[in-house]
């Protein structure tokens, strides 16, 4: 038997991050105190980082296989429009959901076919997706948004986004649910490991039987589900839908992954850090502007926390090299 | 009847035509020594028998069983007890040795879920009672790239010898190993034979070829030119044989380009 000490130095990356969440936190109860020494700014970054952070464990696998995706905040909108259409049709609740979940994994299929089948890199064919879809959801919609008032009292809208003992938002814990088992699917599953190694080192995964085609495409359809789930649960949560939906989520989702720790040059991930990122990227807007700062401010200090948490990541990766 | 038997192999890559016809036998409990200079088609030769990709014509028999070619992958070759040491070392160097060495079979549950334990302690025997690796002083969690050169080809070469294959290829890395990593491989040879599995062995140090090898396969620009039992040959006319092989070839590629 060998010894599985529980070794903090394996950790330091997620220890670091935490810490810096501690620290603007402080920074925030200092210069606003008002704020955040109440709980209801907690509860409200509960409420509105899950969507960020889901569609975050998805591109968290895409990174991990040595691919990129740019086209979840597009087919985020999309799934929600299938879904509010299939629910206007069929009056099904359950239908509309399976439908958004299922549109959401045929783009991702279709993004993976392109890529792996086709032979065009990921940037380019999803980078066309994201406009596509977009596009699509513009057309299809006339650009009008959809109510979707009627779902109030609906189980389905108490077990996605209902509010626990009246306060405490559920699509927080399914957050919390994707990211425990996307942890064990990626560290201790099979897949998982297909996933790791054919982002590490392609040429050996095939020469050992994985069918990296395989993998990579399954990996997109995991995108395209997760973003899915993302639209569904947004536009339940505001009982609305819109075409513009997940604008500006494409950057902070790439900004809560990298300052999560997980690299551009696949192979490594870390399904912590981009949890951890997504409520520190999360957090930020709300405690600039309660400090009193414009909203100018946001950008550049995401830039700035970008900046230095991969700087940081990179040189605790190269330490563990020497 | 032979362990492996492939018949008349051709291999193209577009238009670049690898292997015009290679007919390749592998006794049962025999180390072949497949030679030849670099661009010969060795290592498109065992890769067709590893089964990472398929022959453009011919036929392969393991085990007196023909197999198809459609269906003949790399776990379809282990499952024949087939187990290959590339010269690029297959390995993930972001990852873990125990992830390394079970890649493609990990052990896990019904649902898929790897039994982690079971492949760190597996790993962790291997790699201190086989591999010998700096008296046990590395964690089976070390990541390859952490490891030396003879150390990670230990890695490769320890797959071969956990799944107790019947043939094993090892397609010697041309980047150098130290002496006593070239002994450890020379080894590992021999105590293959001993046991009564087979082995294809590819180097380009004869001397090391020489000393472990039953028979020599000689390639050339995609077809077998010489094969000689270790009694017919001494090392130095091995030695003489390929030296006059490579001569010709540099005369034809000479007359070619000249006129």
């Amino acid at each position: 038997m060998i010894k599985t000490s529980f070794d903090l130095r394996k950790y330091k990356m997620q220890i670091g991050l935490i810490l810096i969440i501690g620290l603007v936190i402080l920074l925030f109860i200092i210069t606003s105190p008002e704020v955040f020494l109440r709980p209801s700014i907690y509860l409200a970054y509960l409420t509105t980082i899950p969507f960020v952070g889901i569609m975050g464990l998805g591109l968290t696998f895409v990174l991990a296989s040595g691919e990129i995706d740019l086209s979840f905040a597009s087919v985020m909108a999309f799934a929600g429009y299938v879904c509010a259409v299939m629910v206007d049709l069929t009056g099904s609740v359950t239908v509309g959901i399976i439908g958004g979940l299922l549109s959401g994994a045929v783009i991702g299929a279709l993004n993976g076919l392109f890529i792996r089948k086709i032979g065009i890199p990921s940037i380019v064919v999803t980078l066309g997706m994201m406009f596509l879809i977009r596009g699509a959801v513009n057309l299809l919609s006339g650009g009008l948004g959809k109510s979707l008032t009627f779902l109030i009292g609906t189980p389905w809208h108490s077990i996605l986004v209902g509010k626990i003992g009246g306060r405490f938002p559920a699509h927080a814990l399914w957050f919390l649910a994707l990211a425990v088992v996307l942890w064990f699917v990626l560290f201790r599953h099979r897949f998982g490991n297909h996933v790791l190694f054919s982002g590490d080192n392609e040429g050996a995964a095939w020469m050992m039987g994985i069918n990296v085609d395989w993998v990579k495409i399954k990996v997109f359809i995991l995108m395209g589900i997760l973003a899915a789930f993302a639209g569904i649960i947004d536009s339940f949560r505001l009982l609305k839908w819109w075409p513009t939906m997940g604008e500006g989520f494409l950057l902070t989702t790439f900004a809560s992954v990298f300052v999560g720790g997980t690299s551009m040059f696949g192979g490594e991930a870390t399904i912590l850090g981009t949890f951890i990122g997504a409520y520190l990227i999360g957090s930020l807007e709300a405690g600039i502007v309660a400090a009193g700062l414009s909203g100018f401010w946001t950008r550049f200090i995401y830039g700035f926390l970008i900046l230095v948490a991969v700087t940081i990541h990179t040189i605790l990766r190269k330490g563990r090299e020497s | 009847m032979p362990l492996v038997e492939m018949r008349d192999i051709h291999k193209y890559f577009g238009t670049v035509v690898a292997l015009r016809g290679v007919d390749f036998v592998v006794e049962e409990n025999e180390v072949v020594g497949l030679i030849g200079d670099n661009g010969a088609g060795k290592s498109t030769l065992i890769k067709i028998l590893s089964g990472v990709f398929p022959p453009t014509k011919g036929e392969i028999y393991i085990k007196g069983q023909r197999i198809d070619p459609r269906r003949y992958s790399v776990r379809e070759a282990h499952r024949l007890g087939i187990e290959t040491v590339f010269q690029e070392q297959a390995l993930g160097i972001k990852q873990s040795i125990w992830r390394n060495l079970f890649l493609g079979r990990e052990p896990a549950n019904a649902l898929g879920f790897l039994k982690v334990t079971q492949a760190r302690d597996e790993t962790y025997k291997l790699m201190r009672q086989v591999l010998r690796f700096r008296g046990g002083g590395v964690s089976p969690d070390a990541p390859v790239r952490t490891l030396s050169g003879g150390e990670r080809q230990g890695v490769a070469i320890g797959r071969a010898m956990y799944f107790e294959a019947d043939l094993v290829i090892l397609d010697e890395p041309t980047r150098a190993l130290s002496v006593q990593e070239v002994q450890k491989v020379l080894n590992f040879i021999r105590t293959l034979k001993d046991r009564g599995k087979s082995c294809v062995y590819i180097s380009h140090t004869i001397a090391n070829v020489y000393a472990v090898s039953d028979r020599f396969v000689i390639l050339d620009r995609g077809k077998v030119v010489g094969e000689y039992r270790r009694d017919e040959v001494s090392e130095p006319e091995l030695n003489e044989i390929l030296i006059e092989l490579h001569e010709s070839r540099a005369q034809e590629e000479f007359q070619e380009n000249s006129s």
